[in-house]
């Protein structure tokens, strides 16, 4: 019987072949756990009795959430995190290394074929490197740190087919994902894998396949994971492949070449339209960061729209690079100085304003357009604005307008 | 006899415990602030023991554990749905707050109910009404029944299916 690729890499580790609605004890490969699910993880490690780590190459903690922390109580939650990791040699990844999905894959934490479980909602991002990756709580996250072993039940799967070689200028692959999301919405792929296929997908680069995965759990998915044709890594790797007779509850047929310019309005990430819609809405806050959109080729992007321009007068622009690297990366090509020439501001690599904890938290009635994945009501700490999540371009264009602007076709 | 307060659909865990206070490990704070941009007056309404009641995807966004901590620790004693979201399902019985799935139920705001957690019953006293929960896998029912995830794997040491 075939198999989707989320059937056979749980089949791996489970030692024989599983299949959807069959539930499974599988080993993890590796763990990661934020500043705002660590704590409770190690408390809930230290309740069950945990002494050490299943393996302490294996746990990761990250500080990102808040970092550097804006106030005592989060500075001792860090001190906690550290202490831990001290205590048993396991990994810590500090303030400004940055958001902990981005560090997991600057630092090949997690890799092809891999089952990967992180207390965060956007861990599935790793299925860009077609790997099976799920969010879970700090409970669940302690119970691996402890065991190594999850239990799961075997997802069904959605196979999502983008199709067309060329995407419309000004288009990139938050578009395309705005357009899944909007036709899963926000509860359709409940409990199921996503799993890209089509050439527009082949052709796209690790970055914009993280974009696919990650905004997965904007539609409730367990998990997204994105066939291996094209996939370029800096190290060899065995793909998997779903069987062409693998059974998928369900099939959506994209023409991603005609895809135009997308954007969620407030306050779900489904309620998603073409960008021409809302041209002319005023904005006030314009910010590109996050695990979705906040990697080098996204900062490059806005870069490019902004050189030798300023943003609109009475706009501000927070600029949150995903990581160290790419803050790096964007220091050396120049994209930084650009983008602060043009009167943006660069923020510490982390979540920053993302979670509304710190860093740019929006005034009462402002409309803030967002390169990240979630505008829910209350989400960058002020339930009095209103969130419109878009592609960099779109943030960019928007951000020198001063109004919801459509990117400039080349 | 404990109350149903009723909400809508995909209820996420932003509107639950908004971002900004879940850093803690404070768990009375957490109660504070739970269903805040939601419902500014959930605190007035809710009685200790009382009865969340959703429609569809209830939980649905953020992993964060601090969701249904911060519903126990106001005092919910169950919360029923349609369907939740999966990281908040989980996320609820390993932390031992029980959760019910009854699609298309027809709980209205202010009905009266009498649960049965181990048959997953629930009786709607106010619509002399009663609704069947969806069956739980058994090792979600074992680890609701230890109270959460912490005692089950200090009982069991390891997950057991069957």
């Amino acid at each position: 019987m075939g198999q989707t690729i989320a059937e056979k890499i749980l089949s791996n580790h489970a030692g024989k072949a599983v299949y959807a609605g069959e539930l499974c004890i599988v080993p993890v490969d590796g763990c990661m756990a934020t500043d705002t699910t660590a704590p409770l993880a190690l408390k809930a490690f230290k309740e069950m009795g945990g002494t050490k780590l299943f393996n302490k190459k294996k746990v990761h903690l990250i500080i990102d959430h808040a970092a550097p922390a804006p106030n005592e109580r989060i500075a001792n939650l860090h001190m906690l995190m550290r202490n831990f990791a001290k205590e048993q040699g396991s990994s810590l990844y500090d303030i400004g290394s940055g958001i902990c999905h981005q560090v997991m894959v600057d630092h090949q934490k997690v890799q092809p074929g891999d089952i990967f479980m992180g207390a965060d909602s956007h861990t599935p991002t790793y299925g860009a490197l077609n790997a099976f990756a799920c969010g879970v709580g700090s409970t669940d996250l302690a119970a691996v740190m402890l065991t190594g072993k999850i239990w799961l039940k075997v997802p069904q799967s959605i196979k999502v087919v983008l199709h067309g070689k060329k995407l419309q200028p000004g288009v990139s692959a938050k578009d395309l994902v705005l357009e899944v999301v909007k036709q899963l919405t926000i509860s359709g792929a409940t409990y199921q894998s996503v799993e890209y296929h089509g050439e527009a997908v082949a052709a796209l680069t690790l970055s914009q396949r993280m974009v696919l995965c990650n905004m997965v759990a904007e539609m409730g998915a367990k998990t997204g994971i994105v066939s291996p044709e094209g996939l370029e890594l800096p190290y060899a790797f065995t793909p998997t492949y779903a069987d062409a007779d693998a059974i998928y509850s369900r099939v959506i047929e994209i023409d991603a070449a005609s895809i135009q310019p997308k954007i969620a309005i407030p306050n779900s990430p489904d309620d998603v339209h073409d960008v021409k819609k809302y041209v002319g809405t005023k904005i006030t806050y314009a910010f590109i960061g996050t695990c979705t959109n906040g990697r080098l080729d996204d900062l490059q992007i806005a870069a490019s729209i902004l050189k030798g321009k300023q943003i609109a007068p009475g706009v501000r622009m927070v600029i949150a690079p995903a990581s160290r690297q790419v803050l790096i990366d964007a220091l050396k090509d120049g994209t930084i100085h650009t983008l602060i020439e043009a009167g943006a501001t660069i923020i510490n690599s982390g979540c920053g304003p993302c979670v509304g904890s710190h860093e740019g938290v929006p005034g009462d009635g402002e409309i803030v357009i967002s390169a990240a994945n979630r505008n829910f009501k209350g989400r960058m700490g002020n339930p009095n604005a209103a969130i419109y999540l878009a592609s960099p371009a779109t943030v960019a264009m928007s951000a020198l307008t001063g109004f919801i602007t459509q990117p400039i076709t080349q | 006899m404990p109350f149903a307060h009723v909400y809508g659909h995909n209820i996420d865990t932003d509107r639950i415990i908004p971002g900004k206070y879940t850093k803690t490990l404070d768990i009375a704070s957490l109660a504070e602030h739970v269903m805040e941009d939601l419902d500014p007056a959930f605190h007035q309404k809710f009685k200790k023991g009382d009865i969340i009641v959703a429609g569809d995807n209830f939980g649905c966004g953020s992993s964060r554990e601090q969701a249904p901590i911060a519903l126990k620790a106001a005092g919910v004693s169950v919360v029923i749905a349609n369907y939740f979201a999966r990281i908040f399902f989980r996320n609820a019985i390993n932390i031992g707050l029980p959760v019910l799935e009854i699609p298309d139920h027809d709980i209205q705001n202010g009905d009266e109910l009498e649960i049965d957690l181990l048959n997953g019953i629930v009786k709607n006293l106010s619509q002399n009404k009663k609704y069947n929960a969806t069956k739980l896998p058994k090792v979600m029912l074992d680890i609701m029944q230890e109270g959460g995830l912490v005692n089950y794997l200090l009982k069991h040491k390891d997950y057991i299916l069957e």
